[in-house]
């Protein structure tokens, strides 16, 4: 367990309402006070006393960034609409208005009624990037709670976290009660349910209960034995305590709200959003969301079209984006799109698609926005050569990706941006170099179809390995190589916009995601040492950190920089998110030998495990709610 | 001549404690959306990236109130103005009051180049400062510095006097330069921070 030394902790006192006066004072020191203030369109404003539990949703980063999460607001919702509950939200403030609450020794609040964080029963941190942790350190703080959650008692909050970072917990272990394994729709008033029957009773009681709920997490219940030189597994104390988490889902999506918060300030992304579908297929072995968001669920066109007039009536937006994994990939995509343009578009309503894969843009589908106003289309190839998109198993090939460009390009598209990722396993020179020639003979095809308006640009970001992947194993590439990568990329792409990933800030990323429960005094003292928003580059410090590693005896590489062991246990293994350990490993086997593994949807099943694990899923797919083959051939 | 179908609406609207920390760009934007939200026929400029045509008539810095704020609103076509208030009214956030609803001629010229001065009252002043604004009324010339540049802010006050324990002021507010009510307290040696700064109204030409 992490034991705190010498923390300058500013406590700032328990349930207080914040007096406006005040208040204002602290908010004419700040730079755009408007993201303290809340009173936004359709922000719920419940009666504090009269609900029976209290919930607050924490997001640690910026506002503007908060504000733009889908998953946050379906959870607002989701517990707003319950009569009893009440459920506000809190940011990560900038570090002015850190600094001003600070001097003034004012708690952080929530947004809705202006209560001290302390207040609440629940808060709820949503984690969706290894690099905000800190964050949620300076907001516990800011409230005068307790950081690590051996320190705190029944006088204050519970505090978990879920989201996409929660399917390996052991960084954040110390800090949290307990972390929701899974799709919050599903848990979150089940555990809101056990909280109220504990009644504030002794608190260790009320964790023991708590782990009893299928997809819970209480990490004090677990304690890691390290071995020999190994990253350990967490396994339970007691026989009471199940060894293995499973992730929890949803059969069916839930419907969409509809009565978002539209925010003042404007948000990272500012446009109304409805979540089209859940899950991917497609197998890409570097990618997390592709595994930890199976089955591929899809909500119906009625629904999305029933939605979307809800959603752009209740809130004015002028944009509609169709949020998923891959957009293209919906099935009736065409259709779908057809019925919004043709309902909304004489309302100036512009229909976007984010993150497309080359070979599901469709020219049926580029047609439909002929004449439109559009935004920018994104496509992520995602590696320079064939070879190497075979080994990632992003099955497209050159042609796909000239073709389809052409078609947008063709259809009046004109702002292109691409993705690419640098340090992928068994990446070659030459896999690198492949990149500008593709890029080139985009942009070629940009001028000759749209003219001088035609616009190119990259991001090239940095592979790292992610738990629940094939390439979990696989080691972030060094420090130097990459540098010259980034180099050779900058020179030879000269003239086009490009942004690419901090390499500092990605061995960070790198060690955190693969991290062990050791790391929490990692990241306890980098905090103290005063690391601070690490995801924003204007304000991440490596010095912080690479001494907080010296001081507790770890080494960064370590945890990033080398190839794990196949057959040593890592800190994610009792946590099961469906998709098992063997198929990433088979998986895993199939890119060193360059193999692909075709799409499963519609196909053959090659067994990853959704089916085996998720109660009702057979009867789900069979159903056609899933997108996993129908009728399981899951026998290898 | 070609006959204009659409209707031009003149909003009074006050800017509240609510929402006060608000910046022009953020008022913009809650008004676009409250008047989609009203389902009105909203005309739209031409161009690339359509716009609503609605414009605002002088902007209001952030953490300011305003008493009397006015806006002009173009639509498609004519809608009752009784119908025009209730649907807006339904869509705006606490801290926005719609104080009057009328319609203006489509060929008036546009609202911003109408604004000729700008009445403020700032409150509380814990000091007697009636001294200094007899001095700074007989400068004949204030010089200031603000975004790196040098000006002189005497012709920019039209006028300057104590009510109570509050400031009032009226300042110029035209294409030839606007004063700024944060820049009169700093030539009066007062800090803003602490104040309230609320705009009670505008003046346009006639």
């Amino acid at each position: 367990m992490l034991a705190l030394t010498g923390g300058a902790i500013i406590v700032t006192g328990g349930c207080v309402e914040i007096s406006e006066g005040r208040l204002d004072e602290i908010l004419s020191q700040v730079t755009k006070p408007a993201r303290y203030t809340g009173r936004e369109w359709n922000s719920v404003v419940k009666d504090w006393d009269r609900a029976r539990t209290k919930v607050l949703l924490a997001y640690p980063d910026l506002y503007e960034v908060g504000m733009s999460n889908l998953g946050l607001m379906i959870l607002y919702d989701l517990l707003n609409k319950e009569e009893d509950i009440l459920a506000e939200r809190v940011y990560t403030p900038w570090v002015d208005m850190e600094g001003a609450l600070r001097r003034a020794k004012m708690p952080l609040y929530s947004l809705e009624t202006k209560h001290a964080l302390g207040g609440f029963d629940i808060i709820g941190f949503s984690l969706s990037y290894e690099l905000n942790y800190t964050n949620v350190l300076t907001m516990l703080d800011l409230a005068g709670i307790p950081l690590l959650s051996c320190q705190r008692d029944e006088s204050h909050p519970l505090i978990i976290a879920g989201g996409s970072c929660a399917y390996n917990p052991e960084p954040l272990a110390d800090f949290f009660d307990l972390f929701v394994i899974g799709e919050g729709e599903e848990v979150l008033l089940e555990l809101v349910e056990a909280y109220r029957e504990w009644g504030k009773g002794e608190r260790a009681r009320f964790l023991r209960r708590a782990a009893q709920i299928e997809g819970i997490y209480v990490p004090s219940l677990y304690e890691v034995a390290y071995g020999d030189g190994g990253l350990g597994t967490p396994r339970p104390q007691t026989l009471e305590v199940k060894p293995i988490i499973t992730r929890r889902i949803v059969n069916r999506l839930p419907p969409p709200p509809v009565e978002v918060i539209v925010p003042y300030v404007e948000a990272v992304h500012d446009r109304a959003m409805i979540e089209i579908m859940r899950g991917c297929t497609r197998g890409c072995r570097f990618c997390q969301a592709g595994v930890i968001y199976r089955p591929l669920r899809e909500r119906p066109v009625e629904e999305v079209l029933f939605a979307a007039d809800e959603l752009l009536k209740a809130t004015g937006y002028e944009e509609l984006s169709l949020v998923s994994l891959s957009s293209c990939d919906h099935s009736q995509i065409e259709e779908m799109v057809r019925g919004l343009l043709t309902q909304h578009a004489p309302h100036q309503v512009t229909v976007s698609l984010p993150s497309l894969r080359v070979d599901s843009f469709s020219l049926e589908l580029a047609a439909l926005f002929q004449g439109r106003r559009k935004t920018g289309l994104t496509f992520a190839p995602e590696a320079g050569s064939q070879r190497l998109r075979e080994v990632i198993n992003k099955g497209v090939t050159e042609e796909d990706i000239l073709s389809t460009i052409e078609g947008a390009f063709g259809a009046g598209w004109q702002r292109i941006k691409l993705y690419f990722m640098i340090g992928l396993p068994t990446e070659t020179r030459e896999d690198v170099a492949a990149i500008p020639g593709l890029v080139k003979r985009i942009w070629g095809m940009g001028r000759k179809i749209g003219g001088r308006r035609a616009q190119v640009s990259l991001s090239v970001a940095t592979f790292v390995p992610k738990p629940h992947t094939p390439f979990q194993w696989m080691a972030l590439e060094d420090e130097a190589t990459l540098e010259e990568k980034q180099a050779f990329l900058r020179r030879e792409l000269k003239g086009f916009p490009l942004s690419w990933s901090d390499p500092q800030a990605t061995l960070l990323e790198a060690v955190l995601s693969r991290g062990n429960r050791r790391l929490g005094a990692v990241i306890y003292e980098a905090w103290r040492r005063g690391a601070r928003f690490d995801a924003w580059d204007e304000l991440f410090k490596g010095a912080h950190w690479w001494e907080a590693f010296q001081n507790q005896g770890l080494d960064p590489d370590f945890y990033a920089r080398r190839p794990l062991d196949r057959e040593a246990p890592l800190p994610w293994d009792h946590i099961d998110v469906g998709v098992k350990k063997g198929f990433l490993a088979q998986e895993y086997e199939r890119a060193l030998l360059g193999q692909t593994t075709p799409d499963c949807r519609g196909g053959v099943c090659f067994s990853c495990g959704v089916l085996e694990t998720f109660p009702g899923a057979r009867e789900a797919a069979r159903q056609g709610l899933w997108g996993c083959p129908g009728e399981g051939k899951e026998e290898d | 001549m070609r006959v204009k179908s659409g209707q031009r609406i003149r909003i009074t609207f006050s800017k509240g404690e609510e929402i006060r920390y608000l910046s022009h760009l953020d008022m913009m934007r809650l008004w676009r959306r409250a008047l989609r939200r009203a389902n009105l026929p909203l005309a739209y400029s031409r161009g690339f990236n359509p716009q609503p045509k609605i414009s605002i008539a002088a902007p209001l810095p952030v953490g300011f109130t305003g008493e009397e704020e006015v806006m002009d609103i173009f639509l498609e076509h004519p809608v009752s103005l009784d119908a025009f208030a209730r649907n807006v009214k339904r869509q705006i956030p606490p801290g926005i009051t719609l104080k009057e609803v009328r319609e203006v001629y489509m060929a008036l010229p546009s609202l911003q180049s109408q604004v000729r001065f700008a009445e403020y009252i700032v409150s509380p002043l814990e000091e007697n400062i009636q001294g200094r604004i007899e001095e700074l009324l007989a400068a004949e010339v204030i010089l200031r510095q603000r975004g790196g540049k040098r000006y002189d802010l005497r012709p920019l006050i039209e006028d300057l006097r104590l009510e109570g324990s509050s400031l009032w002021m009226r300042l110029k507010h035209d294409a030839q330069g606007v004063g700024r009510p944060d820049e009169v307290l700093a030539a009066l040696g007062l800090e803003r921070a602490g104040k309230a700064i609320h705009r009670t109204r505008l003046i346009f030409a006639s």
